[in-house]
């Protein structure tokens, strides 16, 4: 496996998503909606100062975080399914896969066109969002959520297995699917459990703390690694060539 | 430079190709002829190390087939122009040809060159720029077989470039195939148009699952069926056709239409002599000649009747 030539292809297959106005728009759009969005929420409930705001403030922002998760596992699918079901709509599959470049390198390239523009733009998006709930709810707290081992957890290791886990999916629905559309669909399934865990998290009957980050961000590698040996089967040139449709 | 045995591949219970041993010279271009669902692209495949094969050996390009060390190196010597162009349409040619000379590993000045050298011989180099999907059906095969070359690989290996391409796209293509001919390198050309196998293979191999036979177009056109030499005489009868059978034997002679029909070895030195045989039985000649089977003739033949030629 040689990463240069992975990088090859993810650099290939991220200058065709830029050109994909809808993609490119997604994914800067989606990030900043949450930066700006939540703090702005946060600041209307700083300001009419009801009492209490220490005991029950903390938690609900700390819950919130999860959205970053959700967020990392959302914005990676769209590209991760035009990554290959645009292939095979444009049926470059064949030609590709004839050049010197092995089923694993591909398949790295294209999680990585995936993987690291979603980062980017969930990692923008949370500074900006750190940095306006500090702004809003240091006066009312007298001291800063974030940074915060939780925020650490979620940046840093839950959110990045949130988006290997929803390219590998995107993977396996996209071999078996021939129009974008639908592979996102089904790849929107996988962020339902994510959804629970946040809703889960607000209520207070799963507390979003750093120990149970870690926990689950456990399962989630574990999930990971199981998705990734599955999807190195599927994405096997022969395969590719002879049984996807 | 291709070189197999028995190469076979199944899909479950069906025989996609049958046991096919071929011998292919460098500098060569060989000629694969076939109806649809011959086996061609499966072949071709199993020749790229795009699909594995069910049973048989070969070596292709100094490398062995299913041997996974020698997979990347097979790859990297050659190119492949899939039955699908499959171009990234919202990039444009240039960008197209470019990515496959990168996965090639190309250093950047050589690429540069190459791309246009190649795109300037495909007559596009005003339109490098311009996205692909405003490509008509023949650029965008031309982009598609720029992409194939630009490596410099030694041998091609072409999945009927030439289908559905208007007359001029398709000369381009029997151009560049002709040029590479003349640079030494070998190309494995599928295809079912009879008249540019004619033109531009060397040698070719028709294929049925099975290969029925493979020989240069000259040899398949004598040797699938023997000469002929053709009277055509005033008043046809099976009588006339029995007494000339007498005389000529052991030659065969049938009557067909107003021709009898004389099959031959050297029609030069026998014709008079059969002219002679068709006269002393009292037939009235207005005219010989040579039959000869056209590439279409036999292909039709062995293809209808599946058997190989005697
Ligand atoms: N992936 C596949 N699965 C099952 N059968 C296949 C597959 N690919 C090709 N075949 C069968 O193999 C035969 C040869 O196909 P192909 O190589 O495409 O022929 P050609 O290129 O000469 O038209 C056909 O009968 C086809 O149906
Ligand atoms: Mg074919």
């Amino acid at each position: 496996m040689r990463l240069s030539q992975a990088w090859i292809v993810a650099r290939h297959d991220m200058s065709i998503f830029r050109r994909r106005r809808g993609v490119l728009y997604g994914l800067i759009a989606l990030p900043f909606a949450v930066g700006i969005g939540f703090p702005a929420l946060v600041g209307v409930i700083v300001h009419r100062g009801t009492g209490g705001l220490e005991s029950y403030l903390p938690d609900l922002v700390n819950a919130f975080s999860f959205w970053w998760v959700i967020g990392a596992g959302i914005l990676p699918t769209t590209i991760a399914a035009y990554g290959i079901v645009g292939e095979k709509v444009e049926k470059s599959l064949e030609p590709l896969l004839s050049t010197p470049t092995t089923d694993g390198e591909i398949l790295l390239g294209k999680t990585l066109a995936a993987f690291l523009p979603t980062m980017a733009a969930v990692w923008a998006g949370s500074v900006l969002y750190q940095v306006l709930v500090d702004l809003e709810t240091r006066g009312a707290l007298g001291y800063l959520l974030y940074p915060s081992w939780g925020m650490a957890v979620i940046l840093f290791v839950l959110a990045p297995l949130a988006c290997l886990y929803a390219v590998e999916f995107s993977v396996l629905v996209s071999s078996r699917v021939t129009d974008a559309r639908s592979a996102q669909q089904y790849a929107g399934i996988i962020f339902l459990p994510l959804i629970f865990i946040y809703i889960a998290g607000e209520i207070g009957t799963i507390p979003l703390d750093t120990v149970n980050l870690l926990y689950f961000s456990g399962a989630l590698a574990a999930l990971v690694l199981a998705l990734f040996y599955v999807s190195l089967r599927l994405f096997r040139r022969e395969e590719i060539l002879t049984q996807w449709k | 430079m291709i070189h197999t045995d028995r190469l076979t591949k199944r899909f479950g219970t069906v025989t996609a190709v049958d046991g096919v041993s071929l011998d292919i010279p460098e500098g060569e271009v060989f000629g694969f002829l076939g109806p649809n669902g011959a086996g061609k692209t499966t072949t071709m495949r199993m020749l790229a190390s795009l699909v594995s094969m069910t049973s048989g050996t070969g070596e292709v390009a100094g490398c062995e087939l299913g041997k996974p060390a020698d997979e990347l190196k097979l790859r990297q010597r050659i190119g492949v122009l899939p039955e699908n162009v499959g171009l990234y349409e919202s990039l444009s040619a240039y960008e197209n040809v470019a990515y496959f000379g990168r996965l090639h590993r190309m250093d950047e000045p050589t690429l540069r060159q190459n791309i246009e050298r190649l795109l300037r011989m495909m007559d596009l180099w005003e339109k490098k720029d311009l996205p692909t999907a405003t490509f008509s059906k023949g650029m965008k095969q031309k982009v598609a077989l720029a992409r194939t070359l630009v490596h410099d690989p030694i041998l091609l290996f072409l999945d009927e470039p030439t289908a559905n391409l208007d007359p001029e796209a398709a000369k381009t293509v029997r151009d560049v195939v002709l040029d590479l001919k003349r640079q030494g390198r070998t190309v494995f050309l599928n295809t079912h148009h009879l008249e540019e196998a004619q033109r531009i293979c060397d040698r070719v191999g028709i294929l049925r699952t099975k290969l029925l036979t493979v020989g240069s177009v000259e040899s398949l056109r004598t040797g699938a069926s023997g000469k002929h030499t053709a009277v055509r005489v005033d008043r046809p009868s099976e009588q006339l056709a029995a007494t000339v059978r007498a005389r000529l034997a052991p030659r065969t002679v049938e009557l067909s239409g107003d021709r009898l029909v004389v099959g031959v070895t050297d029609p030069e030195q026998e014709n008079p002599e059969i002219a002679a045989a068709v006269m002393a039985a009292g037939g009235r000649i207005l005219e010989v000649s040579q039959l000869s089977q056209s590439l279409e003739d036999i292909y039709l033949k062995l293809v209808h009747e599946g058997g190989a030629p005697a």
